[in-house]
């Protein structure tokens, strides 16, 4: 046969062949078909264990307590023994050498999460003693006088 | 004329035949499907939100956002708070200002490009706060949808994407019938709740389960009847979202009324 009738042929064929051989390069080896099957099963297995690397910022007040036991033992007398640490101080990473200096929230919005008054029946909130923010010293911050680690009566400054 | 040796042959061949469909379509107990099902996996992620403990603070926005890697400002976000109030006359209102970041620190319920409306006390019948995430669906229909393979389930029910893999098509996060995906203003892919996978697998608790000041949040193993939530999902009233979808969400609600989508 003529070699014109060929030729288009060899020429498909190196494409396929190039693709194929490109494939093999291109795609990771963990790449494929896993359990779920073709409708829920393909993906990287590899990136399982690269999101299982991810690294962690918060460390809960089991990390805080130990060198900060006087504040850790003060607010766990409290209603406020609830909220962590890091809700207000930030997120504690590899604190103390990074960062060395945690930044602290003492704005009057961070009290006001919880302690904005809204009636809402079936709802945790309602139980909230709460202020008026337009009317109890508008434009001080709430630690002023309270103290967050002991927000009684006899804690107030 | 019929012989018989055919009698007897077509006997024996009718008799297997009827018995066939017996044995084909025996009835199986669930409990017994799911055990054969062979299930190698041990670990089956599941959450609980207890919606009666939730009192709207943001603090499992704020964690998780900075755990994440999340941009505060911008206004996409792997978790938020939705207020619902009910008023009297039937009405429904719910907001999340900047998906509750901050809390709700006002009465006013944001109706959007500057809007507020404010309810007041007597005309409440029902308010409560509403956490959402990703709901890792056993059927997730984003893990269908990726024509790439960049979005997946881990073997113990994690719906996770592959930044590396994904071309940011944006398929997934029009196919997500809870609204939980978004484009990330950084990586420039698809992003969602990973359940902390980082965390989880260490045997700690995800970042916004632990910053939550009351408890309305809880993640478990679902798959071990000794678990909290696993004891809690199994004996108490829990529902879950948009159930009709089929996509069998993992994330399981106390305390949500129909009005909640």
């Amino acid at each position: 046969m003529k070699s014109h009738i060929w030729r288009p042929l060899y020429v498909v064929l190196g494409i396929v062949v190039l693709i194929l051989v490109a494939r093999q390069f291109l795609v990771p080896r963990s790449f494929g078909m896993h359990e779920r099957g073709y409708m829920y099963g393909w993906y990287r297995e590899a990136n399982v264990e690269e999101w299982k690397k991810y690294p962690m910022s918060y460390r809960s007040e089991e990390y805080c307590k130990d060198c900060h036991n006087d504040k850790y033992t003060m607010i766990m007398q409290t209603p406020h023994a609830i909220i962590q640490c890091e809700n207000c101080h930030g997120p504690a990473k590899e604190h103390p050498s990074d960062p060395p200096k945690l930044e602290i929230n003492r704005t009057r919005e961070q009290c006001l999460r919880c302690h904005f008054p809204l009636p809402y029946p079936s709802s945790g909130r309602a139980n909230i003693r709460g202020i008026d923010p337009e009317k109890h010293n508008p434009g001080i911050e709430c630690a002023m006088c309270h103290n967050p680690h002991k927000p009684t009566l006899e804690g107030m400054k | 004329m019929i012989t018989r040796r055919d009698f007897i042959l077509n006997t024996v061949k009718g008799v297997a035949g009827l018995a066939l469909p017996l044995t084909a379509f025996e009835i199986l107990s669930p409990n017994k499907l799911l055990a054969a099902k062979g299930d190698s996996s041990k670990v089956r992620w599941a959450f609980l939100v207890d919606t009666f403990k939730c009192v709207g603070c943001g603090f499992c926005v704020k964690a998780c956002k900075l755990e994440n890697g999340v941009p505060l400002d911008a206004n996409v976000t792997r978790t938020w708070v939705e207020r619902y109030v009910l008023v009297k006359d039937g009405r429904v209102f719910a907001d999340n200002p900047k998906g509750a970041l901050n809390g709700f620190t006002t009465s006013k319920i944001d109706l959007g490009v500057g809007n507020f409306h404010d309810i007041k006390k007597e005309d409440i019948e029902k308010a409560f706060f509403v956490p959402k995430l990703c709901n890792h669906c056993e059927n997730p229909p984003c893990v269908q949808v990726c024509p790439v393979g960049a979005t997946y389930q881990t073997p113990d029910g994690v719906v996770l994407v592959d930044r590396t893999w994904c071309i940011g098509c944006g398929y997934c996060i029009m196919a997500c019938p809870y609204g939980v995906r978004f484009f990330h203003p950084v990586y420039k892919v698809a992003d969602k709740c990973t359940f902390c996978y980082h965390r989880i697998t260490k045997g700690l608790k995800t970042a916004c389960v632990q910053a939550c000041p009351f408890g309305a949040r809880m993640i478990g193993n679902i798959r071990d009847p000794n678990d909290p939530i696993s004891k809690i999902i199994r004996t108490e009233r829990v529902g879950v979202l948009k159930d009709e979808y089929g996509t069998r969400p993992q994330v399981y609600y106390r305390g949500i009324t129909r009005e909640v989508i």
